[in-house]
């Protein structure tokens, strides 16, 4: 019962997926249309070839009994025929191809679109691989399949239905006899998959785990040296290798009996063809060409139905793919600007934050009233150990969340009740992650505003030091950056976030300095990149420095996402609470040996 | 390629018999057009009942002839392949495992874990698929040509014409197909690199408020990729139709020929229906090995990649890979470990990573390194149990160069804790013999407990039994890093190195860590890599490296008045109130 229910609730959920599909296809129904026409043109014409040579072959009796006006007849009515097929074959292709791929693009575009428009909650809380591999590999799977049901599962139906059709119309009995051995081949198939399943399984259990060896000690094949435990990790190597050998021995002979076995099915139809066709013959109920026509038809009939077996699993893997696709269309997406929103245009940079409760997920409470006013100017560092909700306060002044309850506000203005982009304009981000696209340094610099000219992007660049290295680049302002910028080191692409941040300077910055070390140097020159850029403006910086602590005008002290202190660096040394514990523990020198 | 292929010798039966038996398999199915004709010409024409009967049986037999050749076929094949893969297998591993630091860098780990994995296994096919098929498909089109000769000269002179005109077709589509599915493909990569660097860039790409340029610049791209692949498609479309014309157009010359030399009795009725069944059995075959060529075109490349990992020789030579050195002089007047005048440069690397280093360790000293990253902090330790050899100068352990001790010796006498704390899967205790193969529970227990990894341990209930999974996912950042450093101790080094390996400890393990340390090793010379000056403060000599030049050596208070780097370094992460309160 419970599994009938699980069937059922799959197939619902396949159909819900189809017809989705079709709501895509839908689009090209002129199309898909044109396609079936044209998968029928040709599977007739294809039928009818073999036809007229039997035909032909029937005129050609004996020396001196050869009707050649009659096959000069049919060999150009062949001809023909055989134009029309090739046109429309190509056609055919042609046109399948074009709705699949538009299908997909629309799909995929639709997909990357929703994107940009999921809230950040999702984005953080899916692995970036899982939603890339539904874009791109989902999407291509699904392409796939489609393209092949298309091409190959309706023309081989009709090519069934039309080869039994036209060997029923020549001879009954015959295609009766071809009708019934064939599915021999297909439950021979059928039989040995399934026996060649269990090989499979065992061979790849045995290769995950030798891929997992293999992982684990070439990963970290300079501890393996160091310790010296090659001999050890070959021995366990040869020990699986051996075992992987065996299995796969199996498994290859046994899935390439499939092969060997239909061709044998296949040649026991023909040679039945042959022997009953023959009989039939004799009696005077077959003509020699028609002989050959069945010859040929029992040759090609098998063909469809093995392919049609391989379309059925492509086409539930494309279904699979599909699913997948569609949950990330379907995810929520944000809430649009309010209707009223107003444009904040350009903030004073006052910012408070007002009874403010916040949480990931509803078991955790994470910021629980909350309490901030910020007037402007001010340079507020956060600072308290790792996850105590530094980067959530981040998440909710830029609203990439929303809070729970209580209010932000910038210039009294509750930012839920202003657009956006007009909210987002007014900071400039640094954030630890150093994200830059790939693309040429000014593009990235320029990113914030793509209008912007050479002489402003460059001007930026100098404010943020990274002018003199930008310049010893090969190709200056246009050196490409490849994915991510890993032709740069870590301290220039902070630079270049920064030059990125100066060329807009909006009048609030979020800044998170980096806790992975630079070079001394490169360090020395963010922070004077970063001083020059917070001078009268609202800063938030979550803060690792010691120096940037000093001279912050207040630093909140946040644990388990309270602020448990607030105040100046000496203030708070004084009290000795948390924040002394924590400023000894992590800034002052050790007691050691 | 032909590297690969003596790896193949010890199946050399098996090689020569799939094949053969392929061969004899195609033999017997191009017999069946010839019985087909005989039905035709004289069972049906002499109304011949039972000689009927008796061709229909012979086709039986050469199918069954043809099935018991074709699994004997299929049977070495597979042996002969998996036996092939598996012996690759086990070489390519070891001589992986043999590969120096050097190499692994320049390559890439995961680079030798794509070759030993996917692309054996790639190969392992397209052996099989070769053995089984490359003789037979062209085999097949060839002999039915020559059964057409046998039949007929002149009808078998079209079979001359289409033959290379099919195989024109097919191959020329391919050829220029290929190329263009590798361009899909690589635009097909933009389109991914695109939606990645927007997952991982969403909160920049919002701060900025590029949504709507992100997403046109996805549709251009996206745009390109339809375009690419519809034009792919057009081409790869052609195969089918055309070669389906040039096969029917042959089968029409043929009925023609045919009617003609049946009229003038130099061939019979039967003969004509054989023609065009070969006809058509060649287009079924050329499309296979056409298929089989891509198969086999991809396998030669994952070859020739396997090839080039072998071709690689490790860098590090052994003077006496068995042998034993006597170590030298172990008074405490000769350094335990000594630069001198080291210059090391990475492979293809324009500028030298480390110049001139020169310094000497005395037995039992702590030695702190530090300097920015990149500054070759790493570079230099590992220099010392030879994971790369210097370019100029040399390191001098005991007195001796290290490139005169043998490999396993010169590592033995090193305990190194990488920065990456990796553990590997098995239970912890088989993890603490990676240090020593033969140490017991008590060597165990005291290495742990130096490592102030003993307390965790044993709360955990099974002890030395905690399984670990791989990687060491289920313990924490600061238990693997202990545990790893455990694992260093257990064989009580002389020397031991560690890289940066206490950053996941909180201040006060870290504290207890190197009081430990240097209480329980007593004479053991120890390493200390580090980007905190709180770290290395309180080393008997600090080594500080700036870009690769050795710019300081000295105590703390020495550096801090000497050194304007190690100043620097100091300053930007302590007040000038601190450095001196704890000098």
């Amino acid at each position: 019962m419970l599994k009938k229910n699980k069937a059922s609730e799959q197939l619902l959920k396949y159909g819900s997926t189809i017809k989705r599909i079709l709501e895509y296809i839908g689009n090209y129904r002129w199309w898909v249309l044109l396609s079936l026409v044209l998968a029928a043109v040709t599977v007739a014409s294809t039928l009818y070839a073999p036809i007229l040579t039997g035909d032909a072959v029937d005129r050609i009796i004996a020396p001196g009994n050869v009707d050649f006006a009659q096959i000069g007849r049919i060999l150009r009515r062949m001809g023909i025929v055989i134009a029309i097929t090739c046109v429309s074959q190509w056609l055919m292709n042609h046109i399948n191809n074009r709705i699949t791929y538009q299908v997909v693009k629309d799909i995929r575009t639709k997909a990357f679109g929703h994107l940009e428009i999921l809230p950040l909650r999702y984005v953080d809380s899916h692995p970036s691989g899982d939603v890339i591999s539904r874009i791109i590999s989902d999407i291509d799977q699904f392409s796939e399949g489609l393209l092949m049901g298309f091409t190959q599962l309706f023309t081989g139906i009709i090519t069934i239905l039309g080869t039994i059709g036209f060997m029923f119309a020549i001879n009954p009995v015959i295609a009766v006899v071809v009708v019934c051995v064939t599915p021999l081949s297909l439950l021979a198939a059928g039989y040995i998959a399934r026996k060649t399943y269990a090989m499979f399984q065992k061979q790849s259990e045995t290769r995950g785990e030798l891929t997992s060896l293999v992982d684990e000690m070439l990963g970290n094949l300079k501890v393996v040296q160091a310790f010296g435990h090659e001999r050890e990790a070959q021995e366990r190597f040869d020990e699986i290798n051996e075992r992987l050998g065996v299995y796969s021995l199996r498994a290859t002979f046994f899935s390439s009996v499939t092969n060997p076995a239909t061709r044998f099915v296949n040649s026991l139809v023909y040679a039945s063809v042959g022997i009953v066709g023959a009989l039939a013959a004799v009696r005077g109920l077959l003509s020699v060409g028609q002989l050959s026509v069945f010859l040929s038809y029992a040759n090609q009939y098998t063909k469809p139905f093995n392919e049609i077996s391989g379309v059925v699993t492509e086409l539930q893997n494309a279904l699979a793919s599909a699913a997948r696709v569609f949950e990330l269309i379907d995810e929520e997406p944000l809430l649009p600007d309010a209707a009223d929103a107003v444009d904040l245009g350009k903030a004073d940079g006052s910012v408070a934050m007002d009874h403010v409760y916040f949480s990931y997920t509803r078991e955790n409470p994470l910021i629980e009233d909350f309490n901030l006013d910020v007037k402007p100017g001010q340079r507020i560092a956060l600072v308290g150990p790792t996850g105590c909700g530094k980067s959530t306060v981040i998440n909710l002044l830029m609203r990439f969340y929303d809070v729970d309850s209580g209010a932000v506000r910038v210039d009294g203005n509750d930012i839920r009740n202003v657009t956006r982009r007009s909210l987002r304009a007014n900071y400039g981000m640094v954030l630890q992650e150093t994200w830059l696209k790939s693309g040429t340094i000014r593009e990235n610099i320029a990113y914030g505003r793509p209008d912007a000219a050479e002489d402003e992007v460059i001007r930026a660049a100098k404010a943020a030091h990274a002018h003199s290295f930008i310049r010893r680049m090969p190709d200056g302002y246009d050196t490409v950056i490849s994915e991510d910028g890993g032709n740069l080191s870590q301290g220039q692409k902070q630079l270049l976030c920064i030059a990125r941040v100066m060329l807009c300077l909006p009048p609030m910055l979020i800044l998170d300095e980096a806790t992975s070390s630079i070079d001394t140097r490169t360090e020395i020159r963010v922070q004077e990149a970063f001083a020059r850029m917070m001078e009268g403006r609202t800063s938030f910086i979550v803060a690792h420095r010691l120096s940037t602590i000093r001279e912050a005008d207040r630093i909140l002290v946040m644990r388990d996402g309270h602020i448990v202190e607030q105040g100046r660096h000496e203030e708070l040394l004084a009290r000795g609470g948390f924040y002394a514990q924590l400023y000894r523990s992590q800034f002052a020198p050790t007691a050691g040996s | 390629m032909r590297k690969l292929l003596k790896y193949l010798k010890a199946y050399k039966r098996e090689s020569v018999l799939a094949p053969l038996f392929k061969m004899l398999e195609a033999c017997f199915e191009l017999l069946v057009p010839l019985v087909m004709a005989r039905i035709i010409d004289v069972g049906i024409k002499g109304q011949d009942t039972s000689g009927i009967l008796g061709m229909g049986g012979i086709l039986v037999l050469l199918g069954a002839v043809g099935l018991a050749c074709s699994l004997t076929a299929q049977y070495f094949s597979a042996r002969a392949a998996s036996g092939f893969g598996t012996a690759v297998r086990s070489d390519l591993f070891r001589h992986i495992n043999s590969l120096s630091y050097r190499e692994i860098d320049t390559v890439g780990t995961s680079t030798l874990i794509t070759r030993m994995t996917s692309d054996i296994n790639q190969v392992q096919s397209g052996v099989n698929l070769v053995l089984r098929l490359f003789l037979r498909s062209p085999f097949i089109v060839f002999g039915a040509m020559v059964m057409a000769f046998t039949v007929n000269i002149r009808a078998a002179m079209l079979f001359v014409v289409t033959i290379p005109l099919l195989s024109v077709v097919v191959f020329g589509v391919l050829l220029i197909s290929m190329p263009l599915y590798k361009k899909v493909q690589k635009q097909l990569d933009r389109v991914l690199l695109t939606t990645r660097e927007n997952l991982l860039g969403a909160r920049v790409v919002r701060a900025f408020n590029r949504q709507n340029d992100e997403m046109e610049k996805f549709d251009g791209e996206n745009d390109l990729l339809v375009r690419s692949q519809i034009f792919v498609g057009k081409i790869s479309a052609l195969m089918n139709p055309v070669t389906y014309l040039i096969v029917n157009g042959a089968t029409i010359a043929l009925v023609w020929t045919g009617a003609w030399q049946v009229d003038s009795g130099i061939l019979t009725q039967g003969e004509v229906v054989a023609l065009v069944n070969y006809m058509s059995q060649i287009l079924v075959e050329l499309v296979k090995l056409a298929n089989l060529i891509i198969t086999i075109s991809k396998s030669l490349a994952c070859a020739n990649r396997i090839s080039a990992v072998f071709d690689m020789e490790g860098s590090i030579r052994e003077t006496d890979p068995k042998g034993s050195v006597t170590r030298g002089g172990e008074s405490p007047e000769i350094p335990k470990v000594q630069f001198s005048h080291l210059h090391f440069a990475y492979a293809g690397a324009k500028e030298e990573a480390l110049s001139d280093i020169d310094f000497a360790a005395m037995s039992g000293q702590t030695i702190g390194i530090i300097g920015g990253t990149g500054s070759g902090k790493s570079t230099l330790i590992n220099l010392i149990p030879r994971f790369y050899d210097a370019t100029k100068g040399a390191v001098f352990i005991d007195g001796k160069d290290v490139r005169e001790y043998p490999l396993a010796q010169l590592r033995g006498m090193i305990g190194v804790v990488p920065q990456k704390a990796v553990l590997f899967e098995g239970t912890l205790r088989e993890n603490m013999l990676w240090g020593k193969s033969d140490a017991t529970d008590g060597e165990i227990e005291k290495a742990l407990e130096t490592a102030q990894a003993l307390q965790f341990v044993k709360e955990k209930e099974q002890g030395l039994e905690l399984p670990i999974e791989q990687g060491g996912k289920n313990l924490s950042g600061g238990q693997r890093q202990r545990l790893t450093i455990a694992r260093a101790l257990v064989r009580r080094p002389g020397i031991l190195i560690l890289d940066d390996s206490a950053s996941a400890l909180d201040f006060a393990t870290d504290a207890a860590l190197r009081r430990a340390i240097h209480e329980d090793t007593g004479g053991m010379t120890v390493f200390l890599v580090s980007q905190r000056a709180s770290a290395v403060k309180s080393a008997d000599r600090i080594l500080v490296l700036d870009d690769g030049q050795m710019v300081g050596f000295g105590t703390h208070n020495e550096l801090f008045d000497t050194c304007p780097v190690y100043r620097e370094i100091c300053l930007s992460q302590l007040s000038e109130k601190e450095v001196r309160a704890y000098a």
